[in-house]
């Protein structure tokens, strides 16, 4: 479905981008082009340099050399504007809305009109209208903070196409969508390009990539491995191995092990959400040593809720007991001292401070303790050789432990996560969506991770929506749908079909 | 007709260099000294001439300099105590309150007294020192406990108790302890003097008429401590960790609150100590007037130090000189005027950290 016309077949043509970061080649002589009306999945292992060349792309960074040339004609972008200008829209892998203006106040911000008055009503109808023509819906008067991720997603597109984008960029739009939200977002995707829209996606997943993308190109460390090839004949190996540079092995071995002791008791857990309303109603379960309790469910179903109150974050009601002992409505600091690890959903917003050094990062939870702690002091030569431990240990891409946190790729800050919360021995692993954002290589090392903490006795709570990678790590599974757990089963008899309607809440069953 | 090149602000893609804070400090400065030359220009007198009598009434001569110093000792602790709070992303504008209810509790030790006056000087100075430090954390300990617990903004509260703190203190020098009936204790006691350069004048005459006093040393110990806790300590770590991200501070177990009214104690406490120093080094009574805006100029030196602790000092010098020369100066305004141009300077000139200026020729328009 490649419309070419006549005049100018590429809607963009990169040519030899070079872009160079302190300590890193992001983008090494890159060539990427996008033909006019086509999606192009652009793929990549974390840190390969795939948003880096985007916001070239979008005009946030010069390139050290190369050309650009949009519909045939050369380019030098000196900001954003002149890229929006050329009919350049992005939107980036971590969402740049502000949460307490309105849909329409958020899509108009920065632009020449409305100049004084602000005849919001005028807008809306402006805005339903655009959403109307793209099947892009979200309510125009509702605050940011009020509205799903996936909402979120949907206001951050039509902002681009309400400033008249025609190439579109998508930095890895399915990372935060469930399932059903990632069938729609393809269907307008689809939509897009048949209206003549042109589109950059990318993504880690393979069935993603062929069930939308016309073309694919692949980066590894800085340098295209493959240009504009077609997706169809690829195998989920074939890709892995343009990916990373080696064979992925995608058999999860997870041996058979009777769990031990309880560790982790939870009993007519409730709690409510941010806005005050019940967000998790009296749920129970327990989890063992050297066990995985994994949570299915949409998310926004309590999971947040659930974990932030096991892991002190969130006031609650009803008992939460770690190796016995009473823990709920305790500080964090207290959940971390009874030995529980905390993987957030939101590592820039949560997990990390951005602006810190990867060593102040990773000394996070530990820094109280010896070696890292000495009395008052901290031990910084130690707190920097732990650092360089773990960037080894666990393969951190980063140029020094002394580079800010908030120049690592989504992956390697992950990792970093990751790193800090296992590396801590913890009896209790509390992880949301660990894999998320994830190359194929990075959820390899984390599932083998996990799975090792598991044979190390740890108790391990999943929350993950990603079916296949739930099932297939844990021992047990509970579908959690509007802040009841409406299943527990062994993950061996688990079915997804079964699940799947669990989580919908078109089907109930307890044991 | 377009202006033929145009500024563009650019993403870093390379780290900032070393030198780049202080540059544009440095720059914000020697603007600001600029931009205030032409305001004087255009209101009718030579720059010029007056730059040469500011640097004269205040580096001229080892006199003046020594009263520049004198000046800059409360702004360095004021300083260091705003630049703990900001890097915390408190934004205090409190010490002048505090300032002064340092000033105050010092003052009772003399004025009720608290000690037989007839006691070892180093004990009436010692006790003197710790009321002084009392009193602005406590004072300062208020808007911290509001910010904290009860979510009240810090910058209406600390600007709101500045008021409360001097009207406090007119209170007690009209009311109770006036002298005479003028709005001023009597002259302290010498045991209350902090010891002087010029007491030593009859072994050193070199040093007769030298106005600085011990206070300063107060003011060096200070950053030395603060630079310790933020550069090496556990506390220091917490403190950035908070200021970068609190979420992430909290996910890691750090007791935000208890943090906050932490640093508002201490940041108090070095504004209380600021306060103590100047009625027993400077003026020897608890009077009016005491502090001459140290409470803003305070904000100005930290930032414009960077909130780095020892840059405080010769910043602290800096607006010493500035307070100093615009005593000798018609309208005394002028120095107020240059303080603050270099602060809003210096908010500006973060941008160029932040960004890299391009400037380039416009490209041909297409028609
Ligand atoms: N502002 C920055 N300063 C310094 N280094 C950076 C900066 N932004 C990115 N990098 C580095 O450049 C490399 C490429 O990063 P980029 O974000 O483009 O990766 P990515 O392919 O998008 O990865 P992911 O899939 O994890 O999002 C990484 O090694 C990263 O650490
Ligand atoms: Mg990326």
């Amino acid at each position: 479905m490649t419309i070419t016309t006549g005049e100018f077949p590429y809607a963009v043509e990169m040519r030899d981008i070079v872009l160079r970061f302190p300590g890193v080649l992001a983008n090494d002589h890159v060539n990427f082009t996008l033909k006019k009306g086509e999606i192009h999945a652009l793929l990549g292992e974390n840190g390969a340099g795939k948003s880096t060349l985007m916001n070239v792309l979008a005009g946030l960074y010069r390139p050290e050399s190369g050309e650009i040339k949009i519909k045939g004609k050369p380019v030098t972008f000196n900001s954003p504007k002149d890229a929006i200008a050329s009919g350049i829209g992005m939107v980036h892998q971590h969402f740049m809305l502000v949460p307490t203006l309105t849909v329409t106040e958020n899509i108009l911000l920065g632009l020449k009109e409305p100049r004084f008055i602000m005849r919001l009503a005028k807008y809306d109808k402006k805005i339903l209208a655009l959403q109307e023509e793209f099947g892009l819906k979200a309510d125009p008067s509702a605050n940011i903070w009020q509205i799903s991720v996936g909402e979120q997603q949907r206001v951050e597109i039509l902002k681009t196409l309400y400033r008249g984008a025609d190439i579109l960029i998508l930095d890895e739009p399915t990372a935060v969508l469930a399932p059903q939200e990632i069938e729609e977002l393809m269907q307008t995707m689809r939509i897009l390009v048949d209206q003549g829209k042109s589109i950059i996606f990318i993504s880690h997943k393979l069935n993603e990539v062929k069930a939308v993308a016309d073309r694919l190109t692949v980066l590894r460390k800085g340098k295209a491995t493959a240009e504009g090839i077609d997706p169809q004949g690829l195998s989920r190996a074939d890709l892995a191995e343009l990916m990373v540079g080696r064979e992925v092995i995608f058999q999860i071995d997870k041996k058979a092990q009777v769990p031990g002791e309880v560790v982790l008791e939870v009993d007519k857990l409730s709690t409510t959400n941010n806005r005050g309303l019940a967000a998790v109603k009296g749920v129970s379960f327990s989890i063992r040593q050297g066990e995985i309790f994994g949570i299915a469910g949409i998310a926004g179903n309590g999971q947040s809720e659930l974990v932030e109150a096991i892991t002190g974050l969130r006031e609650s009601e009803g008992s939460i007991r770690i190796n016995g002992v009473e823990v709920s409505n305790c500080s964090p600091g207290k959940a971390i001292n009874c030995g529980v690890a905390h993987i957030p959903e939101d590592r820039t917003g949560v997990g990390t401070a951005p602006n810190l050094s990867v060593t102040k990062n990773v000394i996070m939870k530990n820094y109280t303790e010896s070696p890292i702690s000495n009395g008052w002091r901290i031990n910084y030569p130690a707190a920097h050789d732990h650092a360089v431990d773990l960037k080894e240990g666990y393969d951190i891409q980063t140029p020094t432990v002394e580079t800010q946190a908030r120049k690592l790729s989504g992956g390697n800050l992950q990792k970093l996560i990751l790193a800090r919360e296992i590396s801590g021995k913890p009896q209790l692993i509390v992880a949301m969506q660990p894999t998320r954002g994830l190359d194929v290589g990075a959820i390899e090392s984390i599932q083998k991770l996990l799975l090792e903490q598991r044979s190390n006795g740890a108790a391990i709570l999943l929350i993950s929506e990603e079916l296949d990678e739930l099932l297939e790590l844990s021992d047990r599974v509970a579908v959690i749908f509007n802040g009841e757990l409406v299943g527990q089963m062994d993950a061996s008899q688990a079915d997804l079909n079964t699940i799947g309607m669990m989580m919908t809440g078109s089907l109930r069953s307890n044991e | 007709m377009k202006f033929p090149f145009r500024i563009t602000f650019e993403n870093r893609t390379e780290e900032v260099p070393k030198w780049m804070p202080l540059a544009t400090s440095l720059g914000a400065v020697v603007a600001a000294f600029i931009i205030n030359g032409i305001v004087l220009w255009l209101i009718g007198s030579n720059p010029f001439r007056v730059y040469k009598f500011f640097f004269n009434a205040s580096f001229g001569s080892w006199g003046a300099f020594s009263d520049i110093v004198v000046k800059a000792t409360p702004l360095i602790l004021i300083g260091l105590g705003y630049s703990l709070a900001f890097r915390m992303k408190i934004i205090s504008i409190g010490a002048e309150g505090q300032f002064y209810m340092g000033a105050f509790f010092a003052s009772l030790v003399v004025l009720v007294p608290l000690v037989p006056l007839d006691s070892p000087k180093i004990v009436v100075l010692t006790l003197m020192a710790f009321m002084g430090i009392l009193g602005g954390a406590l004072y300062g300990m208020i808007p911290g406990i509001l910010k904290a617990y009860y979510n009240v903004n810090e910058i209406i509260t600390t600007l709101m108790l500045n008021y409360v703190a001097v009207y406090w203190n007119n209170y007690w020098i009209f009311g109770k302890y006036s002298d005479a009936g003028f709005q001023m204790t009597p002259t302290f006691d010498k045991v209350a003097w902090l010891p002087r350069l010029a007491d030593l004048a009859s072994k050193y005459p070199f040093f007769s008429g030298i106005t600085l006093h011990l206070g300063v040393v107060f003011g060096l110990v200070a950053a030395i401590l603060i630079w310790l806790i933020l550069k090496y300590s556990r506390w220091g770590y917490e403190i950035s960790l908070i200021g970068d991200n609190p979420k992430a501070a909290n996910y890691a177990g750090i007791n935000i609150k208890r943090n906050i009214v932490l640093v508002m104690i201490v940041s108090g406490a070095l504004a209380g100590l600021a306060g103590m120093s100047e009625v027993t080094g400077v003026v020897h009574r608890l009077q009016e007037k005491i502090s001459t805006n140290y409470g803003f100029s305070g904000v100005i030196v930290a930032w414009l130090a960077k909130l780095h602790p020892f840059a405080v000092i010769p910043v602290s010098i800096l607006f010493g000189a500035l307070i100093v020369a615009g005593r000798e100066i018609q309208p005394s305004g002028i120095s107020f005027l240059i303080q603050g141009t270099i602060l809003f300077l210096v908010i500006s000139s973060d941008v160029l950290l932040r960004y890299k200026v391009r400037i380039s020729r416009r490209q041909e328009e297409v028609a």
